[in-house]
């Protein structure tokens, strides 16, 4: 069981309150968490990733136990804590600064 | 009785404004999509309750809404959860998937070098005259979309960026199709405009494209000023009972065409200036024309801090100055190309919204205004339908 937490945005554009609960079967990619994410809520499609390309939309961030993932390979395995849920996989908007 | 519905695109949500045929009190409802920048909704003229919207966000890009209940409730066609069992089988999602038809091309960049075609947002959205399901959507990256489905999915027109896209550059605002028109006595004749590009029109239904751009001057633009493409046409308005007279504000200049953009010829006569964005016609006096001048190219507000609307009633040249009920000094907000309409009624409404969030309305064809609303967010787009 995967926990996602995503921004508020999203969160209104899915229709859910709070996290999102998926099941994805181990092992556990980035890419397996959107593929499954993107399936239970066909909405958030293309405001992650690309439609095309499913490169991470540049302000974009996943936060993984406290690192930054966005840069690492999406089909670089999640670590346990997420796998376990015991930590949420988050998708956050970048920093608009200014 | 008549009932008006004014829709409001502004910098941080939808407004749906309501009042019946008096337009003397409205109802307020909103902010939609609260946040997001809604750059245009309107109605189906098919079927006024449904409504297209454009909703977008540089954090996570493109979402297309469709109303089925003229507001009350939207949805992304084709991927809201209520189609999750639907008919037609596991939602796609593709309601925001705008990819451009085959090899993507390139158009001029700012250094002068080409420049590969990317999908930014969706400006405006024409719902077709007769169907509700097909629309056509003018994106930045400027090229023109269109769906038979109701939104679920869209399909380049490519033959657009044919037409001599390569030369194409990106203004300041960037480079985006922000106006398309569908003539209503022959809806294979579309007329489209690109800021930065100028203005281009189909005859068969969007198979094949031509710029219409000869008459336009852009001396200081161009370093050919008659050049075929590459004028920034700012906005093209036409009256259904005579499509192939063609009226533009473009950056600086009124234009007027009488064949269907064969030829231009500058109508701005009196103006105190005419640089400006929006333009549009009175909708039972075709030669009845409205436009809100701005001081220039690099001051985007009115001169000397009057928000005045001009009207001319001899399609351009005689212009009048129209301030009853609009701020008459220390006024300094922008008009946007989209952000200008006009109602259907007997004594046709005319209604703009500012940068500063005020949607005025006049209810006699511009003699007065009144404030709809004050205080939204920066208005980007206006669009009215006349319920019957």
């Amino acid at each position: 069981m995967i926990r996602v937490v995503l921004p508020f945005h999203l969160r209104n554009l899915a229709r859910v309150d709070g996290e999102v609960v998926l099941e994805v079967p181990a092992p556990i990619p980035v890419a397996a968490v959107l593929d499954a994410l993107e399936a239970k809520y066909p909405a958030l499609r293309g405001t992650i990733r690309d439609h095309g390309t499913l490169k991470r939309r540049p302000f974009i961030r996943f936060f993984v136990c406290k690192e930054d993932w966005s840069l690492e390979p999406t089909d670089k395995l999640l670590p346990e804590e997420i796998v376990c849920g015991k930590e949420p996989f988050l998708v956050v908007g970048a920093m608009a600064g200014g | 009785m008549s009932k008006i519905r004014v829709l409001v695109g502004t910098k941080k949500g939808a407004f749906i404004c309501t009042a019946d045929g008096t337009r003397r009190n409205w109802e307020i409802s909103g902010p939609h999509f609260a946040g997001w920048e809604m750059y245009h909704l309107k109605g189906s003229p098919a079927d006024p309750n449904r409504i297209y919207a454009s909703q977008t966000s540089g954090w996570f890009g493109q979402i297309i809404q469709r109303s089925d209940d003229g507001g009350k409730t939207w949805s992304t066609p084709g991927s809201s959860p209520e189609d999750l069992k639907g008919p037609e089988g596991f939602p796609k999602g593709e309601s925001n998937k705008f990819v451009y038809e085959g090899e993507t091309g390139t158009h001029m960049w700012y250094d002068g070098t080409q420049h590969p075609w990317e999908f930014k947002r969706v400006w405006h959205l024409e719902p077709s005259l007769t169907d509700p399901d097909t629309a056509y959507a003018g994106v930045e990256d400027a090229a023109i979309f269109k769906t038979t489905d109701g939104g679920k999915t869209w399909k380049e027109l490519p033959s657009l960026r044919q037409a001599k896209g390569h030369l194409w550059q990106p203004g300041a605002g960037g480079m985006a199709v922000h106006t398309i028109i569908i003539d209503p006595k022959n809806p294979k004749r579309i007329y489209i405009a690109i800021s930065a590009a100028g203005a281009f029109r189909t005859d068969d239904g969007g198979q094949t494209w031509k710029p219409i751009n000869r008459g336009l001057k852009s001396q200081y633009e161009l370093p050919d000023p008659d050049a075929e493409v590459g004028h920034c046409v700012h906005r093209i308005a036409l009256h259904p009972s005579r499509p192939d007279v063609l009226f533009m504000q473009k950056h600086w200049d009124i234009m007027r065409s009488d064949n269907a953009g064969g030829e231009w010829k500058e109508v701005s006569g009196n103006l105190p200036t005419d640089f400006g964005f929006p333009i549009e016609v009175h909708f039972h006096e075709p030669e009845t024309i409205y436009v809100v001048p701005i001081t220039s190219d690099s001051l985007h507000y009115p001169p000397d801090g009057k928000l005045r609307v001009y009207r001319s009633k001899t399609g351009g040249n005689e212009w009048e100055a129209l301030t009853k009920g609009l701020p008459q000094k220390d006024c300094y907000v922008n008009v946007l190309r989209d952000a200008m309409a006009v109602d259907t009624l007997d004594e046709c409404g005319v209604y703009f919204g500012t940068t500063n969030g005020t949607v005025y309305c006049s209810p006699d064809g511009g003699d007065s205004w009144n404030a709809i609303v004050r205080d939204l967010p920066g208005v980007l787009s206006v669009e009215v339908q006349t319920l019957k």
